[in-house]
């Protein structure tokens, strides 16, 4: 009697037998931030097939880099992923000062740093406000965008933008810093780093965050690495890579910048990663004002002619956004406007991999998994 | 001195039609009310202040939403069930007013000048009344995401049947532990039991089960997967809008206090008065009128802890939630009602010494021990060697792939002074410098 | 002995009639302006995929089995009130019978756990 024997299954299968129900979540979905699309074949609950559909907020920014200024350039690149807007700046402006070869100001330096890291604090505080709402919690949001507001308010008097802030230029940064600004740069840090505390209190220890996340979506190191994930999501699953350290632009090579990594892979892996991550940009941020208050005055930008025009040639400038690797492939062939303006975006490769995690899992972990993608709608479609 | 049950008997007809109609105005009330309580507290709870521009303090706002649905449009899927789609409210709503009749307010008032007691009914199956409506009510939603014909609600419903499948029992079982210390389904017997002791901490384990079922039989956080907005949009009522969404919501609001009340009146014994109140004056504070604020009290005790729950927790996965039911609270629940009926028995047993009742639980204890090392132990979760399989149909990149070195670092000759370099005009031709370097 | 249910059902009409009301009056009181997409079933924002189980397919239902426990189960409950009712009554009597019910209930259920009837997933 060792035969297994099959139940339920009489003459009147095919009359009994269960349909696939077709499932799309998305576009207009609460959990998707935006207009993803998820194609879901459902079994049940269980998902047996998942087809990501993207492009419908492309706004063919590449394209549109070929007919723009440089400077105008800049209004787009900050546009495709809102939460990191300083961070895409800096990725243009780092490829055109390299083709014209010019040395930006050293306070222009450690400023880019600061808000760059900055930057990466408000990103990551959205996304640690927006998961724990996927999960169901409905209040660390708050908490966080407390947050958010108390460095909004520091970035908006030095640059003027809350979301978009156009600070950059090539060859430095638009205007010099506000007086005293430093000061309140760090009393705002001080203060979100108490407030960071309470949100990890609010939900890190919580046990059914536990149960959602732990075990959630494993992405092995080795996959991560084939689809190319980067940024937090790759370090949850040890993926130990950060271009801050492993290949410095601006002037991170001066800083220790710790990389946050966790081995286990899941979706409480990636959220821990982030958590931690806020503290440490919290200290380079801390730091950076320390450096820069100890700078001798100086200019904060080298002029350029208003109507710029990069030499001819090539070049690939990377930056260790919030979400990952941020890539610019420029081309030039020495007008105003770029040849070709490659960008890779870290969201656009992130994403891919979410079908693989999501095969076989429930409605309510496909939801776990893509919060805890960490990803930026336009940052995909482009 | 005549029984509640008694008393109401003799109610004429016309004191039983202001009772209803006072019952479904607290229900109606209680849920406007509630709603702005929720949105307030979790808005204190959220660092913002919540309505607080309709009337008094908002108070009105709930009411101006109730309006505003009315006049919104009614639409109906052509891919929904006509009939099923147009009764499942009516079924959702029903029963959680029904609910109410048993619930006991107070005890015996002079009500128009008739004496009568604060409860519109007094059944001899009290208990399984409110049971019964409370299990009717989920078919309303159930087959409300049934008829819609559409996916998102589906889920929902699906997803409330395994709720009811998972809590019914432990909530079911956690009031035989009350039952067997009244030894009467009369909810005004039960109140009057408690005269020496409340129920909460005299059954502190049913208390608890009956605590976390009552969450998980009204669809609130951290069980409100039927409607789980971050899933499934709206769930169940996806499909609904205008009154028919309103009697939806109405019908969780009046039951979320219908389970409060229930807990009231089983655990925190009902309309007595707390402990110091009700020593004053030989217990005048238990007669009359009065109960039924320590009653409203009470409940809005229960009432608090909901939106509580709901400002802290995420949501469970619904195999979670029912592992947490069935694996957890029924066995527990079946354990304590034999510990109850022990302690009965032999506590009602003449001639059994302390001694023998000691040895009694020791022996059960022991029982119990070796039971729970039966139970299968619980898989370990952190697999170490545990291999994720990714399993699609896209190309994939080779497996042996690398994370490739970063090249090593050059460093441009050390930056000129700042001042000096804004004086000079910018570099624009560079065209035989390094291109691809990786540092500025 | 049935007249202590009239309120009862008094209390049935009053929130029969207000649902029946709410939900017969709210097309009427509304504005009415239809149009296809409006009727549509939801499926965030775009034409909803045809599906198998509006009008008679079959959607499985993976904790099926649970749900047959859960009849089992909650007949067994019944049995406990009347007991609970009348347990002093009972004495001793009663205490042996309920123990063994529960370890009956209790072994069918512990060996539904180990033959994995409640892991659905």
């Amino acid at each position: 009697m060792t035969t297994e024997r099959t139940v339920a299954i009489g003459s009147g299968a095919a009359e009994l037998a269960t349909e696939d129900m077709v499932l799309n979540i998305g576009p207009q979905h609460p959990a998707t931030h935006g207009v993803l699309r998820l194609r879901l074949t459902l079994d049940g609950e269980r998902i047996t097939e998942v087809e990501p559909i993207v492009g419908y907020m492309h706004r063919g920014a590449e394209k549109l880099f070929e007919v723009r200024d440089y400077r105008q350039i800049l209004v787009l690149a900050n546009r495709h992923d809102w939460l990191s807007a300083f961070a895409n700046e800096l990725g243009v402006v780092l490829a055109v000062e390299r083709l014209l070869d010019i040395e930006v100001p050293v306070r222009a330096v450690w400023t880019r740093m600061l808000l760059a890291e900055l930057n990466r604090v408000l990103n990551h505080l959205m996304f640690l406000g927006s998961y724990p709402i996927e999960l169901g919690a409905i209040t660390p949001i708050f908490y966080a965008f407390r947050e958010r507001e108390a460095l909004q308010q520091v970035m908006e008097e030095a640059t003027g933008g809350r979301m978009h802030y156009m600070f950059n230029r090539v060859g430095g940064l638009r205007d010099d810093l506000p007086a005293g600004w430093l000061d309140r740069v760090r009393r705002a840090v001080a203060e979100v780093r108490a407030g960071t505390a309470q949100i990890e209190n609010l939900i890190r220890g919580n046990e059914i965050f536990h149960a959602r996340t732990r075990g959630v979506g494993v992405l092995a190191a080795s996959v991560a690495a084939q689809y190319g994930v980067s940024g937090p999501i790759a370090r949850a699953s040890g993926l130990d890579f950060d271009l801050r350290r492993d290949e410095p632009y601006l002037a991170y090579d001066e800083l220790d910048v710790p990389v946050v990594t966790r081995t286990a892979g899941d979706c409480l892996a990636r959220f821990e990663c982030l958590l931690d991550q806020v503290g440490v940009s919290l200290n380079l941020a801390e730091t950076c004002a320390d450096r820069l208050a100890a700078l001798p005055p100086g200019p904060i930008s080298v002029r350029t002619p208003k109507n710029l025009k990069v030499p001819e040639g090539h070049t690939y400038a990377w930056t260790e956004n919030p979400l990952g690797v941020n890539g610019y492939y420029l081309v030039s062939r020495g007008e105003r406007t770029p040849w070709r303006l490659k960008l890779r975006s870290a969201s656009f490769n992130n994403i891919q991999v979410a079908p693989d995690l999501m095969r076989g899992a429930l409605v309510a972990d496909m939801i776990a998994i893509l919060g805890s993608m960490f990803f930026v709608v336009g940052d995909i479609d482009k | 001195m005549k029984t509640t049950a008694e008393l109401i008997a003799d109610d004429p007809l016309w004191l039983s039609i202001i009772k209803v109609v006072a019952i479904f105005a607290f229900g109606v009330v209680m849920t406007l009310f509630m709603i702005w309580l929720e949105r307030r507290v979790v808005g204190r709870m959220q660092h913002r202040p919540g309505p607080n521009r309709v009337g008094p303090f908002g108070l009105l706002q709930s009411l101006a939403d109730g309006l505003k649905l009315a006049f919104k449009e009614d639409i109906r899927p052509v891919v929904a069930d006509k009939w099923v789609y147009f009764l499942a409210p009516i079924i959702s709503a029903i029963p959680a007013f029904l609910a109410f009749s048993v619930i006991p307010f107070g005890p015996d008032v002079t009500m128009f000048g008739h004496h009568t007691a604060l409860q519109l009914v007094d059944l001899p199956v009290g208990v399984l009344v409110i049971l019964a409506c409370s299990s009717l009510g989920v078919y309303g939603i159930v087959l409300s995401g049934w008829a819609s014909g559409s996916p998102y609600p589906l889920l929902g419903s699906l997803r409330s049947a395994a709720q009811v499948i998972s809590y019914e029992i432990a909530m079911g079982l956690s009031i035989v532990g009350v039952i067997l210390r009244s030894h009467s389904l009369s909810t005004s017997d039960i109140v009057n039991a408690q005269e020496g002791g409340w129920y909460f901490w005299l059954l502190p384990v049913s208390f608890v089960v009956y605590a976390i079922s009552m969450v998980g039989e009204t669809n609130r956080a951290p069980f409100d997967l039927p409607e789980a907005e971050s899933e499934l949009v709206g769930g169940f009522h996806t499909e609904y809008s205008s009154l028919k969404f309103a009697l939806f919501f109405l019908a969780e609001y009046v039951n979320m206090v219908v389970v409060s009340a229930l807990a009231t009146t089983l655990f925190l014994g009902g309309w007595r008065a707390p402990w110091p109140l009700s020593a004053i004056d030989g217990g005048v504070l238990n007669t009359g009128w009065w109960p039924i604020l320590w009653f409203v009290g009470k409940t809005f005790f229960f009432l608090f802890v909901f939106v509580w729950l709901r400002g802290t927790l995420p949501r469970l996965r619904y195999d979670q939630f029912m592992r947490l039911g069935w694996k957890v609270l029924v066995p527990v629940s079946l354990v304590w009602i034999v510990l109850i009926a022990a302690s009965n028995a032999l506590w009602n047993t003449p001639g059994v010494t302390t001694g023998q009742r000691l040895i009694f639980f020791g022996v059960g204890i022991v029982v119990l021990l070796v039971f729970a090392l039966l139970l299968p132990d619980k898989r370990v979760a952190d697999d170490e060697e545990f291999v994720p399989v990714t399993g699609s149909g896209y190309p994939l990149p080779p497996l042996d792939l690398s994370v490739p070195k970063s090249p090593p670092r050059r460093r441009l000759p050390a930056a000129p002074e700042p001042a000096e370099r804004e004086m000079e005009p910018a570099a624009v031709a560079a065209a035989d410098k390094e291109t691809g370097d990786g540092s500025l | 002995m049935l007249q202590a249910y009239v309120p009862l059902v008094l209390l049935f009409a009053l929130a029969g009639a207000f649902a029946l009301f709410s939900v017969a009056a709210a097309p009427y009181i509304g504005p009415r302006r239809y149009n296809k997409a409006k009727l549509d079933a939801y499926e965030c924002g775009i034409e909803p995929s045809p599906q198998p189980i509006v009008g008679g397919g079959r959607m499985p239902v993976a904790y099926y089995l649970t749900a047959m426990l859960f009849i089992l189960f909650d007949i067994e409950m019944v049995f406990l009130y009347p007991f609970a009712v009348s347990a002093n009554a009972l004495g001793m009597f009663g205490l042996v019978e309920i123990a063994l019910f529960v370890a009956t209930v209790g072994f069918a259920y512990a060996y539904v756990w180990r033959r994995g009837g409640l892991d659905w997933n």
